[in-house]
């Protein structure tokens, strides 16, 4: 049973380690403003939330995985916010003359 | 398992480096805004690897609050903006 947890966490964080890779990546190479936004919060975001899926099975008490799942939609919730603000500066900027 | 625990949230930290590299270099306000949402959600990672390798739960509330910090700093960041207002935004779509 422990072992089937620790290869789930494992198979878990390394996706997630990928798809941070994977943002990454598109930050480096995507051609405008707009497109690198969309790579960096939701590649990242999936990248955390997997991480975290992969954690629950080490969790030491249940409390410490809702806790777990907490800073997951904190960081959900917060950068769907973020990324609208950032987009709606940028949007305001391109209307001014 | 600690070791590769620790081995993961050292390829998050390399990587998220590497984007706030690119990120910082830019002239653009707004992207550097994005380094701080990159620095929270990858600081977040590691941070919550490192607590599960060593098997402190205290690292949980660490990763919370680089979480809070970055979603504030954005708020922060869009609200400083001189913003058009209503009707200037309509006035600018006419022309458009």
């Amino acid at each position: 049973m422990t072992s089937l947890a620790n290869a789930f966490t494992l198979i878990a964080v390394g996706c997630g380690a990928l798809l941070f890779l994977a943002g990454t990546l598109g930050l480096l190479r995507f051609p405008d403003t707009l497109s690198r936004l969309h790579a960096l919060s939701k590649a990242d975001n999936l990248g955390l939330g997997l991480i975290v899926l992969g954690l629950l099975p080490q969790a030491a008490s249940f409390t410490g995985g809702l806790k777990l799942v907490c800073v997951w939609l904190l960081a959900q919730i917060s950068a769907a916010t973020a990324s609208q603000l950032i987009a709606g500066v940028l949007y305001r900027r391109k209307l001014r003359p | 398992m600690a070791d590769l625990l620790t081995g993961a949230a050292l390829f998050i930290l390399v990587v998220t480096a590497l984007g706030l590299f690119k990120v910082l270099r830019s002239e653009i306000a707004a992207e550097r805004m994005m380094a701080v949402q990159l620095l929270g959600t990858g600081g977040a990672a590691a941070v919550l690897l490192l607590g599960a390798a060593s098997s402190s739960p205290a690292m949980t509330d660490v990763a919370l609050l680089l979480m809070l910090l970055a979603a504030v700093s954005c708020a922060a960041f869009a609200f400083g903006q001189p913003s058009l207002g209503p009707d200037a935004s309509e006035q600018a779509e006419d022309e458009a």
